[in-house]
């Protein structure tokens, strides 16, 4: 095996790949709620992802992306066995696992990754865990099973209702805070859009949270402060002084404005791969997972 | 050649790129001497018996003796006689302040023009480069001793160089995903091609330093980690000051402001300046304004105009003489069209409904009593406000000490700004640990870097040679 060889690589929900990467000096070093950058090709980006769960034993990290951008495309269509040229981490500061009863995550989409690895350290210490799935659709809940396996209770809900309660997170977060049975602190992870209404909830009942960031980075070192957030009226590297932040204090409408900054850069990059055949446009991507699917080359234990 | 000759000898010039040209490119400004000018111009060297020029180069690079292989057309041998105590000439016959260290003390600069030791030094290394023969040195007996040093910036490339010559193990860490620390990250490829950075890293490689990408330390390892598990002897430390200094004004965390570290990291090493290649975008911007008036402003307003905004401006408040930037960096953004608002100071920067930069207000000051950088204070002149046009604001104004390493130790001493503190060698306040470069000065040269890495790899050797004492320890004198 050799270093950031991706050993299982799978398409789990519309546009979400799972993938196990081996990386045994991440893996052994890395804790709850930290995140590693990587790099696909010479003249590519950098960019974070998070980690849902890792074994230090056997030297591998797990990783949940939803295709998106050049790279996360460029990313998820590496075939298993190939090695991701740059991957650096463990980055950031773990999440503080508390000694609390009761605990409240609040997922959605691929933010679903540090939920897992967060929610299992503190079910590690018995923790009550409570998540609140989101998507909108029954189809896009990728990674239910780790979430359903980790949760004493599991809360899900899609917009179209086809699975679980009909309706958005913060319907089924505000239900839960109302009933009465107490809630020391709401995790928090997923879109930028989603953790804004879910800090929104938990600010008017004056529930503490936490909330793991996902700016742009560059280095992810505090060199280069691209992933600045307010939080509090003040100025905070995500990169070195998160990515958690308490979320009722973060400047969410900020976040999501510089989260749009390459949006249009980003498209012509994208458009750029596609016309150079370095990456597969969505159908032939399609196609060529349906073959490997056929040729049963999944292997996830 | 008679003295009388050499005095007639005028100081040769590089040819260089047509401004007009090169502010549509990324390739090298000047483009050196030739064999012709280089002997020339080394020539004009008195060969003084007192070499005043050593005394102004923080490497002792033997100037007199190089000069005079240059001088019999000796290039490739001048180029081993510099490297002798320069780990990285190509790069310092670029980018060192010549004009306050070495030519400065230059016995010709009393009455005319100093020798270009720079541009002679430049030349010797491109040369060797060039002829594709580089000559890695007979290795030296193995001490058995193993080295960790904490970044590749100059002082971390200097320091392993001169501790691999003298026979220890050497393993380079690097947080970023290619070796060189702000000479790839920062120092744009017009000023500085990567591929000469790599060229000197490599020599590094092929004389035995083990180079590791991709390492956080204080992250992946820490410096405890590194001597009680990974068998290190002795670490260095050359992170760099890789924190941005921000304003703090408002409207900083608007769309389009940056710190010249990411301005400079996304246009360099992430490659920005591939346009149509690269992945990494860059706002590209018409208006672009630069706060400061370093080498790093300078850098960043001419990384501007390349990238092809219409106008890059310069505030700065003070005028061009307290300028800190290097004379030939002004010069060069002046010749491309930089425009220099002096005396200005930011009050705040404007933004759109969507959050995107549109203007930044600025304040008139003048010129009042000197500061204690001797420099004088700039004086505020109340209601003088206005707007300027702006869609990308560039903060560079320095850079401090960042605390992702120093955080993990306890037991470094650090001063009230968050440098380490460490003697004149190096040594610091933890037994066996050496730092040097701009993590204990601030941000400071190139050379100044090379030169602490220098200092310190010797103190290393020195120390890791003693013999321990009774308790099995060695001395560690470290008194400040």
């Amino acid at each position: 095996m050799q270093v950031n060889e991706i050993l299982l690589n799978r398409n789990v929900a519309p546009e979400v790949f799972e993938m196990r990467v081996y990386c045994p000096d991440v893996a052994k070093k890395i804790k709850p709620g930290q995140f590693i950058i990587i790099r696909v090709i010479e003249e590519g980006e950098r960019i974070p992802l998070s980690v849902g769960d890792y074994d230090p034993e056997k030297g591998t990290l797990d990783l949940l992306i939803r295709e998106i951008g050049v790279t996360t495309k460029r990313l998820v269509q590496m075939d298993v066995g190939s090695v991701i040229p740059d991957i650096v981490g463990p980055l950031g500061r773990p999440t503080e696992i508390l000694e609390i009863k009761h605990l409240m995550c609040v997922g959605g989409g691929v933010g679903i990754a540090p939920v897992n690895v967060v929610a299992k350290a503190y079910r590690a210490q018995g923790t009550h865990i409570t998540t609140i799935f989101g998507a909108r659709s029954s189809n896009l809940l990728a990674w239910k099973d780790r979430v359903l396996d980790v949760s004493d209770e599991t809360i899900i809900t899609t917009d179209d209702g086809s699975e679980g309660i009909k309706g958005v997170v913060t319907v089924a977060l505000e239900e839960e805070i109302t009933s009465g049975r107490p809630i020391d602190l709401v995790f928090i992870a997923g879109p930028a859009i989603m953790m804004k209404f879910v800090a929104e909830v938990t600010k008017k009942y004056n529930v503490s949270s936490i909330a793991s960031l996902n700016p742009i980075m560059v280095d992810g070192t505090g060199m280069c402060g691209g992933c600045r957030v307010t939080v509090g009226g003040v100025t905070k590297f995500a990169c070195v002084d998160g990515p958690d932040f308490d979320g009722n204090a973060v400047d969410f409408d900020e976040l999501l404005a510089r989260q749009r900054t390459y949006i249009v850069d980003e498209k012509e990059a994208l458009e750029r791969a596609y016309a150079s055949g370095e990456i597969l446009t969505p159908e032939k991507h399609k196609c060529k997972l349906e073959e490997q699917c056929r040729e049963g080359a999944e292997a996830w234990k | 050649m008679e003295m009388k000759e050499r005095l007639k000898i005028p100081r040769q010039k590089m040819s260089g790129q047509d401004p007009k040209e090169r502010i549509h490119n990324f390739q090298e400004v000047p483009t050196g001497l030739t064999e012709e000018q280089a002997i020339l111009e080394a020539n004009r060297c008195l060969q003084c018996k007192h070499q005043p020029c050593i005394k102004g180069c923080p490497v002792k690079v033997k100037i007199p003796e190089f000069i005079s292989l240059m001088a019999q057309g000796k290039f490739m041998e001048a180029a081993w006689k510099i490297k002798e105590t320069n780990s990285l000439p190509a790069v310092c016959g670029r980018v060192c302040p010549q004009e306050i260290q070495c030519e400065v003390e230059c016995v010709r600069g009393k009455t005319g023009e100093p020798v270009a030791i720079g541009y002679l030094e430049r030349f010797a290394a491109d040369y060797e480069r060039n002829q594709g023969k580089i000559v890695i040195p007979e290795k030296v007996p193995t001490t058995g001793k193993k080295v960790a040093v904490v970044g590749s910036g100059p002082s971390g490339l200097t320091a392993a160089g001169d501790l691999i010559k003298l026979g220890h193990e050497v393993v380079i860490f690097e947080a970023l995903h290619k070796p060189g620390g702000v000479l790839v990250y920062g120092i744009p490829e017009f000023r500085l091609p990567k591929e000469i950075v790599f060229a000197e890293v490599d020599y590094l490689k092929k004389q035995g330093v083990e180079l590791k990408l991709n390492k956080v330390i204080g992250q992946a390892r820490t410096i405890d980690e590194f001597m009680t598990e990974d068998g290190f002897d002795a670490v260095f430390i050359g992170v760099g000051a890789g924190l941005p200094i921000f304003m703090k004004i408002p409207g900083e965390n608007l769309i389009g402001v940056y710190s010249a570290n990411e301005y400079l990291t996304r246009a360099n090493l992430m490659k920005a300046y591939l346009k149509d290649k690269a992945d990494t975008p860059i706002i590209k911007g018409r208006n672009v304004t630069v706060i400061g008036g370093g080498n790093v402003a300078m850098d960043s307003l001419r990384t501007a105009l390349r990238l092809g905004a219409d106008n890059a401006y310069c505030v700065y408040r003070r005028t061009r003489t307290e300028m800190p930037a290097r004379n030939e960096e002004i010069e060069h953004a002046e010749q491309e069209g930089v425009k220099f608002n002096f005396l200005r100071n930011p009050v705040r920067i404007i933004g759109d409904d969507n959050g995107w930069v549109k203007g930044m207000e600025v304040m008139k000051m003048k010129l009042g009593e000197p500061d204690s950088s001797c420099r004088r204070r700039p004086v505020p002149i109340p209601g003088s406000e206005y707007i300027i046009e702006t869609d990308v604001v560039i903060v560079a104004i320095g850079a401090g000490p960042n605390p992702l390493l120093t955080s993990t130790m306890k037991d470094l001493k650090l001063n009230r700004w968050g440098y380490i503190v460490a003697d004149e060698v190096g040594r610091t306040s933890k037994p066996g640990v050496w730092a040097g470069g701009d993590i204990v000065t601030g941000a400071a040269t190139v050379i100044l870097a090379a030169g602490a890495g220098k200092k310190a790899a010797q103190s290393i050797h020195e120390w890791l040679m003693q013999e321990p004492g009774k308790d099995g320890e060695r001395e560690w004198p470290f008194d400040l």
